[in-house]
Formats: structure tokens, C-alpha cells, sequence
């Protein structure tokens, strides 16, 4: 039972404490490939703190949505840090939840997200909440037959399941449809967290915003939620891509020394993820917005793919 | 090809009633003509010569005769020639017939003159206020001589009226004056369907700062400061019109030596201005690598100015008569040293977003100016070369030595945001180049001459090509060596409308890439 609790808190820690850290390390890398020598890795953790000390300005227009849905994107996140396996196939609290009512727990915070840009009734909110709206209806069937594919191998919607029927697969890497699901998702996971090519994290362009457009009106502790609840996304969907895709090292029975190659196993897997999306936010411009339907109808294509090479290729 | 006395003879051959027709060597006509003879005057030069008004300016010269009097300074196409008609407006009936329905550009000049003198254009459709905000009182008209102190007044909150766009699914964005940037003020207010813009509408002048009339009150030694101060990243370009005006208004030659440096000065400039606007086309397209190499070129060009002229903008180094600063010749090499490696990097950095199949799929088609538009709006500089309209005060009115140093000028004919990069890209390899010309072939010699006293009621106009377009000066001289009077036309001034334009049926997230493809200044409209 302590074991078990531990390992929930330990869960905790890696997604709440290393969001910061994941965020900082993606700036750290695109500052220094574009030349830059770029803020410190630590610099998410002193803005979150900074944040945190001000005053949160909340517009009179608003009602109870707009101070409500920081701490339900917060809330939603640290849940899915308990469900998700981030070192062992033995989750405790495994058992609440498979990868749909993970899939659908993030849909809840991005629900709620585009309510509160609509909430202060500003045009900026309005059209980061439809644009949110429009992305999240293009990724979602993607998001659906991407995880069928995964779980169609293993048989199973548990996420435990799905890992360990991975590690026991050596040949996993070079099934084909195993390969189409990996970029499908990652291309979902792009859409789901507001990266490049699909929306600029780090653009100070009203016109051109998503993500950063609905939350325009918040202040201190509200944004501070907010933008920690972003880094905790980012950290899941690369834990998620690292652990369902290439569940090298994760700890198949709990012992410390398991657990500690997990430790480090995730770590690196995520980093290298990590780089590999600021190679490519380097590499790539912002689509036209109009675009992104062809992006996002690839990925489901691909996603597609894999399924249908499920069914044929054993 | 018509000449100078060609041009005059021909006028002097016209019904049309006008006096006192004189050639003002080497390139400028002056006469004077009836009000209501402006219309059927401006269409015939027109017809004629090919000549669009250009810039139009009031004076309030009712103490000296009486009336006001209006100038129309009229661009002859192709040669390098200039019509100034002068109109008298009497003081108890400020009516004079509008030319806004022939000319958009002249109704804005129009609705300024309403604003800021109480003259009244007859048959102007759009009267609304233009410099003057809402809440100025509707009395008061600070450009007249006699115009009291202003009185104390403050912002009311009275809406500007915006045309409206009615219809199922339209809805207004608004957005400034107020940015999430770090950038000047201007309020925008988009009409969308959807995400599809079917009409945008501006409202700037909230940077109206009446520099105008300072320079009336200001000594004449310090006029150059001032126009260093028109709009920042245009000091050298707005300083040097400035002093072209006085030296045109005074007769003056500036020795050879200082019009070669004022060439170098000028094309370091555009060069940095240029390669700041290449990047921040990139980064709005959220190709951000592309910027930061961008600006730390720039930043080594900002260097050099700083170790040049002991000024990263280029402020203090011109004067009217020639140059403040003097090259000697281990500046000279190290600023040809510096701006080849500059070049070399840019052609790099170009060369890695010219080639990213996603930037050019932003750039190509978006924010689209046509040739027609672009010339009905009387549109100028980069913007208007990339939308086919092949002008260039530098080569079509050579002043400083650009004569012997004549650019070649890159005309595209698409007229979208990637043909407005791809005139800065070839107008930034243009300056390196005419920089190196310029600084290699200078003379030697003094570097200025000195300005004589200003003969009271003299006129006369500095044109230059800066980097943003031409930058027109009209300067009047008045009692006692200061100015009566200075009228200032920015490129903005032209080209803001035009994005208006290039806007529509664009969607509403490319408006920030669209907008920086012009990139117009906010200080150099407002004034």
C-alpha cells in the first residue's frame, strides 16, 4: 500500500515539478538553434513563481467559468499524471481509467478553456475558442483511431496492458502500423498542445493566436495555473508517445532499481522528444490557418493506415 | 520626352487661366491658377504629362497677402521634372473645389487641411476628421498663424464614425490602439466572416504630435534634429529631404565629397531597415530562425553606424549644406569590410527561408495589391515596386550623387507579401552595393558649404527615396531665418490605405504578415 501511494506521488512530482523543466528545455534548444543563447532551463520555474506573487486581474464581465477553469485544467492534468504510466505497467490508480478517459479528460480542460475565452467577451478570446474549437474537432477522430490501432495490437484500452504487451514484442518497432500510429499521434499531440506548424507558443500576434488568444485575459495565479497546466500536457502527451511507442525500460515489476532505470529511461525518451519537437519548430513555419485541415486530415489518414495494417498485416 | 521649357510652353498654350508661369531650373514649374481651376488643371497635367499630385499643402499666408495659399506639386512620370501651381483661397470663403474623387491621395490631404486650417474642400465625400481626433474642439485649428494656445480639453470618449458592414455572420474585431507588441498605436477594425476579412478600416493619429508646427518655432539650426525625430528608423532619409528643401529653397550646391557620403549614409539605412524587415517577415510566418540571424546582422550594421558617425541611427551626421561627419579611410574600409560580411550572411539567411517549401506556402498569394489599386491609391516605394509600378526617386529624381551612382531598381509584378520580400531582398543587396560604390569612388574635398541666410516667402522641396519610399519636405521660409512654414509627407501616409486594400478577402491570422510586409510607420502618418 505505501509502495503504491509512492508511487502515485512519485508520478505527481515528475509531471507537476518537470513540467517547468520540459518547457524550458524545448525554449533552451530552439534559442540556441536559432543562434540564441537563450533563458536558463530553470527560467519556466521563476516565471510560474513571478507569476504566481501578482495580482490576478479578472475582468467584471466574467462569470464563475473564467476563474473556475484554471484549477479545473490543473486538476484534470495532475489526474492524468496518476493514470498515466510513467514508470511501471503497475500504475495503482491504473485501474479508474484507460487512454479514452485520458483522451477525453484533456478534452474536458480544452472544453472549458474555449468557454473562458468566450467568458470577458473580448474578440480575441472569441476567436482563439473557435479556432481551439475547430483544431480540437479535426484532431479528436485522429486522436480515436490512432489509440483503436494501439489498442487493437494489444488487445486491450489499458494503458498498462498496451505497454506491456509492447515490451514483450521485440519486433514491435518494425511493424509498419506501429510506425503510422507513432506520427499520427505525434501530429495529434502537436495539434493537442499548441505547437508549431499548427499554433506559435511563443508569438506576441493577437490575430494570429490559438491557445495563447483565449487565455489573453488572465493574470497571476489564474495564468500561472494555466501555463503550468500547459507544460503538464506537454509532459503527458511525451510520456505518453515515449512509453506507449518505445516502452523501453519501464518497470515491468516494482523494485527500486526498476524504477530507477525507468527514471532515467523516461527521462531520456522525453528529451530526445523534446529536442526532436524544437528541431522541428525550427525547421518549420506556422501553416496557414486554413491549412491545417489538410495537416490534420494526413494524420488521420495515417492513423487510418495503421488500423487497417493491423487487420491485414499480423 | 518632355523638357523643362517644353512643359511651360505648353502650359502657357492651355485656356486654362494661368499667371505668373515661371522655369525654376533645373527641374520645377511654378504658376499660379484660379481655385476653381484646380480640377480641370490637375487632369490636364495629367492627360498630359502623365504628372499625379503628389503631396498638397496649405499655408496660412494671410498676413502677408491675404489669402491662403494651397500648393499642388504634381510628379511628372519618367522625367525628372516638377509643376508647382500655387492657389490663393480668400480668407472670409475657405471653399476650394476637392480633387478626392479623381484622387484618393489628395483626399486625404484634403480632410488633413480641414482638420488642421478650417479650409473647406467643396464636393470631399468623406469629411470625416483625420489628424484631429473626435474631442479636439471642432473650432479650433492649430496650424493657423493665429491659432491661440490650445485649450484645455480631454478625451470624451466620442466614437470615430466607422463605416459599418451589415449582413448575416459579420461581426467586428476590433483591435489596438493599444498592442501585445512592442509597437506604435493605431486602431484597427476588421468586418469578418468567419475568419475572411471583407473589410478593414484604420484609425491612426494617436502619435499627432503637431511636429509641423514645430518646426516654425523652433530655430532653423535645429531643424535637422527634428527631422531626425519624424519617424526613428527614417533619420537619415527624413533629415536629408530636409535639408534638400533648404538647399533647393536657398539656391545651394553641397560639394561632392558630402553628396557621396550622404549616398553611403542613406543606403546604410535601407540596409539595416531592409534586413530587419526581410526577418520580421519570417517571424511572422513563426520562422523564427530566420529573425534571429536577421537582427543580429542588423545589430553589426548598427555597430558600424555607431563607429562611423558615433550614432547606431545615424542622427547628427547631416546638415544642411552637406555632412557633419567625415570617413576617413580606415572607417571607409572597415564599413566596406563590414558590409560585405553583412551581405553575405543576409544572401545565407535568405537563402535558408527562401528554401522552406512552408514560409514561401505564407508568403505567395497573401495580401495581394494589384497593379490598378496600387495606382489609383497612388501607392509608393517597396510596396509599389513589388505591385509593378516601376518608380524610384533615386534614379527618377537623382539628388545627392546618385546620379553617378544610379540603382537598379527591382520591380515585381505580384504584388503579394512575397514579392514585397523579395524588392527589400534585392534592394538590401542594391545598398550594400551602392555603399561600396559610393565609398570606394568618393572624392575628396570639403564636406560642407555654408548654409546662406533664408530669403523671406522663398519655397522649395527636398525629395528623396528612403527606405520606406519618398520622403517629400515643403519648406517655406519666413522672417528672420526661420521656417513659415514645413509640410512633411511620409511613404505611410500614401501607403497606409493601400493595406486596406491588400487585405480583403485574406484571412483574419495572415493580417499580422501582411501588415508587416508594408511595415508603415505610425509616427511618419501621424505627425
Amino acid at each position: 500500500m505505501l509502495t503504491q501511494i509512492l508511487i502515485e506521488v512519485i508520478q505527481l512530482l515528475i509531471v507537476g515539478l518537470g513540467a517547468p523543466l520540459l518547457v524550458g528545455l524545448v525554449r533552451r534548444v530552439k534559442a540556441r538553434l536559432q543562434g540564441r543563447r537563450g533563458a536558463g532551463l530553470l527560467q519556466p520555474y521563476a516565471d510560474l513563481h513571478k507569476l504566481l506573487a501578482q495580482e490576478a486581474v479578472v475582468s467584471e464581465t466574467t462569470s464563475w467559468i473564467c476563474r473556475f477553469t484554471p484549477y479545473l485544467l490543473a486538476a484534470t492534468m495532475l489526474l492524468s499524471a496518476l493514470l498515466v504510466p510513467l514508470l511501471t505497467t503497475q500504475t495503482p490508480l491504473g485501474f479508474l481509467g484507460n487512454i479514452i478517459v485520458l483522451m477525453y479528460l484533456f478534452l474536458l480542460g480544452t472544453f472549458f478553456l474555449t468557454l473562458a475565452g468566450l467568458d470577458a467577451g473580448s474578440a480575441f478570446g472569441g476567436m482563439g475558442s473557435s479556432r481551439e474549437m475547430a483544431v480540437a474537432a479535426l484532431a479528436e477522430p485522429t486522436v480515436m483511431i490512432a489509440i483503436f490501432a494501439i489498442a487493437l495490437r494489444a488487445g486491450n484500452t489499458g494503458l498498462d496492458e498496451i505497454i506491456r504487451r509492447g515490451a514483450a514484442d521485440s519486433l514491435l518497432l518494425l511493424t509498419p502500423g506501429h510506425l503510422l500510429a507513432f506520427m499520427a499521434f505525434f501530429i495529434v499531440a502537436l495539434a493537442e498542445t499548441g505547437r508549431l506548424p499548427v499554433d506559435n507558443p511563443a508569438t506576441h500576434l493577437e490575430l494570429t493566436m490559438i491557445h495563447e488568444a483565449m487565455v489573453l485575459e488572465y493574470s497571476g495565479r489564474y495564468l500561472m495555473l494555466i501555463e503550468w497546466a500547459a507544460g503538464m500536457k506537454l509532459l503527458i502527451f511525451l510520456a505518453l508517445l515515449s512509453n506507449l511507442f518505445f516502452p523501453w525500460g519501464v518497470a515491468l515489476a516494482i523494485t527500486p532499481f526498476a524504477l530507477a532505470v525507468a527514471f532515467v529511461a523516461l527521462a531520456m525518451k522525453i528529451g530526445a522528444l523534446a529536442v526532436g519537437i524544437a528541431v522541428l519548430e525550427t525547421a518549420v513555419a506556422k501553416l496557414r490557418l486554413f491549412r491545417l485541415p489538410a495537416l490534420l486530415s494526413g494524420s488521420f489518414a495515417l492513423a487510418l493506415l495503421a488500423v487497417i495494417s493491423f487487420l491485414f498485416v499480423k | 520626352m518632355p523638357d523643362l521649357n517644353g512643359v511651360a510652353r505648353q502650359l502657357r498654350a492651355t485656356a486654362l487661366k494661368l499667371t505668373d508661369l515661371r522655369v525654376y531650373p533645373p527641374r520645377e514649374v511654378r504658376l499660379n491658377i484660379e481655385r476653381d481651376e484646380i480640377p480641370p488643371f490637375a487632369e490636364y497635367v495629367h492627360d498630359r504629362f502623365c504628372a499625379t499630385p503628389e503631396l498638397i499643402v496649405a499655408e496660412d499666408t494671410r498676413a502677408e497677402r491675404g489669402t491662403f495659399t494651397l500648393r499642388y506639386l504634381f510628379e511628372l512620370e519618367g522625367v525628372d521634372l516638377f509643376i508647382v501651381a500655387s492657389v490663393a483661397v480668400p480668407e472670409n470663403d475657405r471653399r476650394f473645389p476637392s480633387l478626392a474623387t479623381r484622387w484618393y491621395l489628395a483626399s486625404r490631404f484634403e480632410r488633413e487641411m480641414h482638420d488642421l486650417f478650417g479650409l473647406l474642400p467643396t464636393g470631399h465625400p468623406d469629411l470625416r476628421r483625420l489628424p484631429l481626433h473626435q474631442f479636439w474642439p471642432a473650432a479650433y485649428h492649430p496650424l493657423l498663424k493665429d491659432a491661440p494656445s490650445p485649450p484645455a480639453f480631454a478625451d470624451d470618449g466620442t466614437p470615430f464614425p466607422f463605416h459599418r458592414v451589415e449582413g448575416e455572420g459579420i461581426h467586428e474585431i476590433t483591435v489596438g490602439p493599444v498592442h501585445a507588441g512592442i509597437i506604435e498605436p493605431g486602431h484597427f477594425r476588421f468586418s469578418v466572416e468567419g475568419e475572411t476579412i471583407v473589410n478593414l478600416e484604420s484609425r491612426l493619429y494617436f502619435v499627432h504630435k503637431g511636429i509641423e508646427r514645430l518646426f516654425e518655432t523652433v530655430p532653423l539650426i535645429r531643424g535637422v534634429e527634428l527631422a531626425e525625430r519624424i519617424s526613428g528608423d527614417s533619420s537619415v532619409a527624413h533629415a536629408l529631404a530636409f535639408c534638400q528643401a533648404l538647399e533647393s529653397l536657398t539656391g545651394l550646391q553641397i560639394p561632392p565629397r558630402a553628396a557621396y557620403l550622404r549616398v553611403a549614409l542613406l543606403e546604410l539605412e535601407r540596409l539595416y531597415n531592409h534586413i530587419a524587415d526581410v526577418g520580421a517577415i519570417c517571424t511572422d510566418t513563426g520562422f523564427a530562425v530566420a529573425n534571429a540571424h536577421a537582427m543580429r546582422i542588423r545589430e553589426d550594421i548598427l555597430r558600424l553606424n555607431a563607429r562611423l558617425a558615433g550614432h547606431r541611427l545615424l542622427r547628427g551626421t547631416l546638415i544642411a549644406g552637406g555632412v557633419r561627419c567625415d570617413f576617413t579611410a580606415e572607417q571607409i574600409a572597415d564599413a566596406r569590410e563590414t558590409v560585405r560580411r553583412a551581405v553575405s550572411d543576409f544572401d545565407d539567411v535568405v537563402g535558408i527561408a527562401l528554401n522552406n517549401g512552408l514560409v514561401l506556402d505564407r508568403l505567395h498569394g497573401t495580401g495581394r495589391l494589384s497593379n490598378q489599386t496600387a495606382r489609383e491609391l497612388q501607392v509608393v516605394g517597396p510596396a509599389a515596386r513589388a505591385s509593378g509600378i516601376d518608380r524610384d526617386a533615386r534614379r527618377d529624381h537623382p539628388f545627392a550623387a546618385y546620379a553617378d551612382l544610379p540603382p537598379h531598381v527591382p520591380v515585381y509584378s505580384e504584388g503579394d507579401v512575397w514579392a514585397r520580400l523579395m524588392v527589400r531582398v534585392e534592394e538590401a543587396r542594391e545598398a550594400a552595393h551602392l555603399i561600396m560604390r559610393a565609398l570606394g569612388e568618393i572624392p575628396e574635398g570639403k564636406v560642407s558649404a555654408p548654409l546662406p541666410a533664408l530669403p523671406a516667402g522663398a519655397s522649395g522641396f527636398g525629395l528623396v527615396e528612403g527606405w520606406r519610399g519618398p520622403i517629400w519636405h515643403w519648406l517655406v521660409a519666413g522672417e528672420q531665418n526661420r521656417l513659415a512654414r514645413a509640410k512633411i509627407k511620409d511613404p505611410s501616409f500614401a501607403n497606409w490605405p493601400a493595406l486596406h486594400y491588400a487585405i480583403l478577402k485574406n484571412i483574419v491570422p495572415d493580417f499580422p504578415l501582411v501588415n508587416k510586409s508594408f511595415n508603415l510607420s505610425y509616427a511618419g502618418n501621424d505627425l
